[in-house]
């Protein structure tokens, strides 16, 4: 089982494990900030950052802290991180935390962390720790720029990254003549619609995939049999 | 902000799962009954309510006369954390039949982001205390509204020929769309 799941693809795992997508983590955040790409990047980063700092902390304190109060102090560990996360983004980046809003702040309730906290960090060590924050907060990243990026383009027409430092603009490309775009995709319905859009291709996928492998399964089995019988 | 503007806006414009998008893990998981859609839309009334209150009165009696308002974030998480916690056992205490009822709702709302906005929000917003107490109700209220008309609907849908890939939680997105653009009319209200 566990050679057969290492043989995928990263980009199959992205979809078949995707925390957005496939679990349901996260999703007021990726509803929320998703209008333009430039926001996308930026909360993604700022949950990288979180993800990989809390399970390297959480992995480092979890043989110490004592069974019943895990909770409280993985949440005190996380609430720091995005404090200093927050104060971080305020001072370098002011434009960027004025557009992100509360929701960096949120990130303490980010269910993505603490379940990653609790599912693997306090179970394995530092490395390991370290690489599964990276991981999961690049395909929580990958997942909300792939919903900004469908948002941006239908609804503006545009696809645009501006640096957040400087607050210059790096590129803005305007795809779809102004005339063509279709507004709603930048209201709340157009969030909703978009996720469930891409959450049924994720189990589309998923079904196929799984059918697909069942077949060949099915197949070997009856060569096996006619073989026996040969 | 004359007071029933503010409890109109943060329950019907502002709503807190179509125009916040917060609160919706509880949202999706728990409204596929009418029943516990009710069960869990008082839990979060009370929860939210308690919690802002005592976060509005740690932030200016205690957090701001000694200069740490930098410290919010941390001391609301564990304030919320310890409140709901508190609930539980008191009702556990006074109430087994409420408890039987609601029980189960309650640890679910410390994950439920939610909480942690309203006490944020009502600071940000500058809020006095009464304000504050009328928007802890209203922002809840709104949640649980929309928590009982979902639950009406997918009920329905679970006799509806669905495709297969958009059976279960995709399907209810949509239905959430479609219910932003009804929401969407309250917009001009205030």
């Amino acid at each position: 089982m566990s050679t057969k799941k290492e043989k995928k693809s990263f980009g199959s795992e992205l979809i078949y494990n995707n925390p957005v997508f496939g679990l349901y983590l996260g999703i007021c955040s990726a509803l929320a900030i998703t209008t333009s790409i430039n926001n996308a990047i930026g909360m993604g980063v700022a949950v990288i950052v979180v993800l990989t700092m809390s399970n390297i902390v959480i992995s480092l304190i979890a043989p110490i802290t004592p069974d019943e109060i895990h909770i409280p102090v993985y949440i005190v560990i996380i609430a720091s991180l995005v404090t200093i996360v927050g104060m971080l983004m305020q001072a370098f980046t002011p434009q960027l935390y004025s557009a992100l809003g509360a929701f960096i702040d949120l990130i303490v309730v980010n269910c993505i962390i603490l379940g990653r906290a609790e599912a693997y960090a306090q179970s394995h060590n530092v490395a390991e720790s370290a690489k599964d924050g990276l991981m999961m907060g690049l395909s929580y990243t990958l997942s909300i720029l792939a919903m900004s990026f469908i948002r941006e383009l239908l609804g503006k027409g545009t696809i645009s990254f501006t640096n957040p430092l400087t607050n210059t603009e790096v590129f803005n490309l305007q795809i779809i003549p102004e005339k063509f775009v279709i507004p709603l995709f930048t209201t709340q319905t157009g969030a909703f619609i978009t996720f469930a859009v891409l959450a049924a291709f994720v189990t589309w996928f998923k079904y196929t995939n799984d059918e697909k492998a069942e077949k060949i399964k099915a197949e070997a089995l009856q060569k096996e049999k006619e073989a026996q019988h040969a | 902000m004359n007071l029933f503007t503010i409890f109109i806006s943060a329950m019907l414009i502002n709503n807190i799962i179509l125009s916040k998008f917060l609160g919706i893990c509880p949202f999706m998981g728990v409204s596929t009954k009418l029943s516990s859609a009710i069960g869990m839309g008082i839990a979060v009334i009370f929860v939210i309510f308690g919690a802002s209150i005592f976060s509005w009165l740690l932030y200016y009696y205690v957090l701001e006369p000694l200069g740490l308002t930098y410290m919010r974030l941390i001391c609301f998480i564990l304030l919320i954390a310890s409140f709901v916690q508190f609930t539980e056992m008191f009702i556990k205490k006074t109430s087994p039949s409420l408890y039987k009822s609601l029980g189960i709702y309650l640890p679910l709302i410390t994950t439920n982001c939610a909480v942690l906005y309203v006490a944020l929000d009502n600071i940000t917003q500058g809020y006095n205390f009464v304000e504050t107490m009328v928007n802890s109700v209203g922002v809840p209220a709104g949640f649980m509204l929309m928590l009982v008309i979902f639950a009406t609907i997918r009920e329905r849908l679970d006799g509806a020929d669905v495709p297969r890939p958009f059976q279960g939680n995709p399907i209810a997105f949509i239905v959430a769309a479609i219910m932003a653009i009804a929401f969407s009319a309250f917009a001009g209200l205030v």
